[in-house]
């Protein structure tokens, strides 16, 4: 799972109104080479949670992405290329994802996370 | 036009569990074939399958689409945890990425990746059946459809409509049995004009290929009929007007680029 995806999900248990972002509990992460593709990242940069991606990529050992951004820092390439390695390249292979709100885990197991719900909790 | 690839049946994974490629599949798959050429054009920055089952479906749109190198992203999602499996190592056998999720729908998703999907695939479980037979573990919930197979069918219309960007795009397996026309109707009344991309009639079953995308018009059209049929109390008039209405709508599908 990339951090892209994290920033896509919340936690969908009824009752949580606060589910964003997941904290990642990590066991094992993974890089994998990606495409450097500017307009995507460009694109994206809008719609995603600075925040909640600076602190996941922390939590995944990636130290390099500055504590704040702009648009204008899009104008740097250094910044798209820290920015692309922490949204594409960084993968959550083994680990959990935690509800803010509960603390309940969501398994990530070969990089593919368990959101299904048990019986209560829809 | 570039030369292109879909997914090769013995390049997908399998599982007893997990529904293999069938009929519907490669309607499905041939369907955004005869639609390639406007898929490139139209460039799609995320992609999502609800149901990827063996994943033969995502892995053929990332395959067409040239990958993440052209500029798209894949995201699938399954409520049965082996077919996230069997997707992803199917997509790992044709060199293809596309992020999995194991939920219900798009359950996790709606919030943050509303608005940002440009094309969305599915072929959703819709064989009509009792409907105690709707997400029961394993392979049947890859068919069981409820009533007229529309349980799950209903459920991800409203959820498309979310995710869907303004430009988006829904491609959707369809039944006969499971009233096409009527499908289309709800989706007019959300702002969306349809076309049949494809139709294939099989021993057992007829399908029909249906692109959904947003278009204004659709609406009122849709509020216009409802008014129209409202007001005239003849029932064989309404159903002529609202057939009328119907028509124009696939006729303004056609109309355009879509
Ligand atoms: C007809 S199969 C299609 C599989 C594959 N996309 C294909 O075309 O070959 C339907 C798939 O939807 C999945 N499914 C059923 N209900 C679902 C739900 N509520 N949320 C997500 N996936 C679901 C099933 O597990 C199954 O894999």
């Amino acid at each position: 799972m990339r951090l892209l995806t994290h920033n896509m999900l919340s936690s969908n248990i009824k009752g949580v109104t606060n589910g964003f972002p997941l904290r990642i509990e990590v066991e094992k992460v993974v890089e994998k080479q990606v495409d450097f593709n500017p307009n995507f990242l460009k694109n994206m940069f809008s719609k995603i949670d600075y925040k909640a991606l600076l602190e996941a990529s922390r939590i995944m050992g990636y130290a390099e992405l500055p504590d704040h951004a702009d648009p204008s820092s899009l104008e740097s390439d250094d910044f798209l290329r820290r920015f692309h390695h922490a949204l594409l390249q960084l993968h959550l292979e083994e680990g959990s994802l935690v509800c803010p709100e509960t603390g309940r885990k969501f398994p990530v197991n070969k990089g593919i996370p368990n959101m299904l719900l048990h019986e209560d909790e829809v | 036009m570039m030369p292109y690839r879909i997914a090769q049946i013995r390049l997908v994974s399998s599982h007893p569990e997990v529904y293999e490629p069938c009929d519907d599949s490669f309607a499905l798959v041939d369907a955004l074939l005869a639609d390639r050429t406007n898929l490139l054009e139209h460039r799609p920055r995320i992609c999502l399958e609800i149901g990827c089952g063996s994943g033969y479906v995502i892995a053929s749109l990332a395959l067409l689409l040239g990958g993440e190198d052209s500029g798209s992203y894949f995201i699938a999602t399954d409520i049965n945890p082996h077919a996230v499996s069997v997707t992803s190592e199917t997509l790992n056998a044709h060199g293809v990425h596309a992020e999995l999720v194991n939920t219900d729908i798009a359950s996790g998703l709606e919030g943050r990746l509303m608005g940002l999907v440009d094309v969305m695939v599915v072929n959703p479980p819709y064989v009509p059946t009792p409907d105690e037979e709707v997400g029961c573990d394993g392979i049947t919930s890859a068919w069981a459809g409820g009533e007229n197979g529309r349980s799950v069918i209903d459920k991800i219309l409203p959820v498309a409509d979310k995710l869907l960007s303004d430009k988006g795009w829904l491609y959707m397996v369809t039944l006969t049995a499971n009233d096409p026309c009527d499908i289309c109707l709800d989706m007019k009344k959300k702002g969306y004009a349809a076309r049949i991309v494809l139709q294939r009639s099989t021993e057992e079953e007829s399908l029909h290929i249906i692109k959904f995308w947003r278009d204004p018009n659709s609406q009122l059209e849709a509020n216009d009929a409802k008014l129209l049929t409202k007001t005239d109390h003849g029932a064989g008039f309404g159903s002529f007007l609202s057939q009328l209405s119907q028509m124009s709508f696939w006729r303004s599908g056609n109309s355009t680029n879509n």
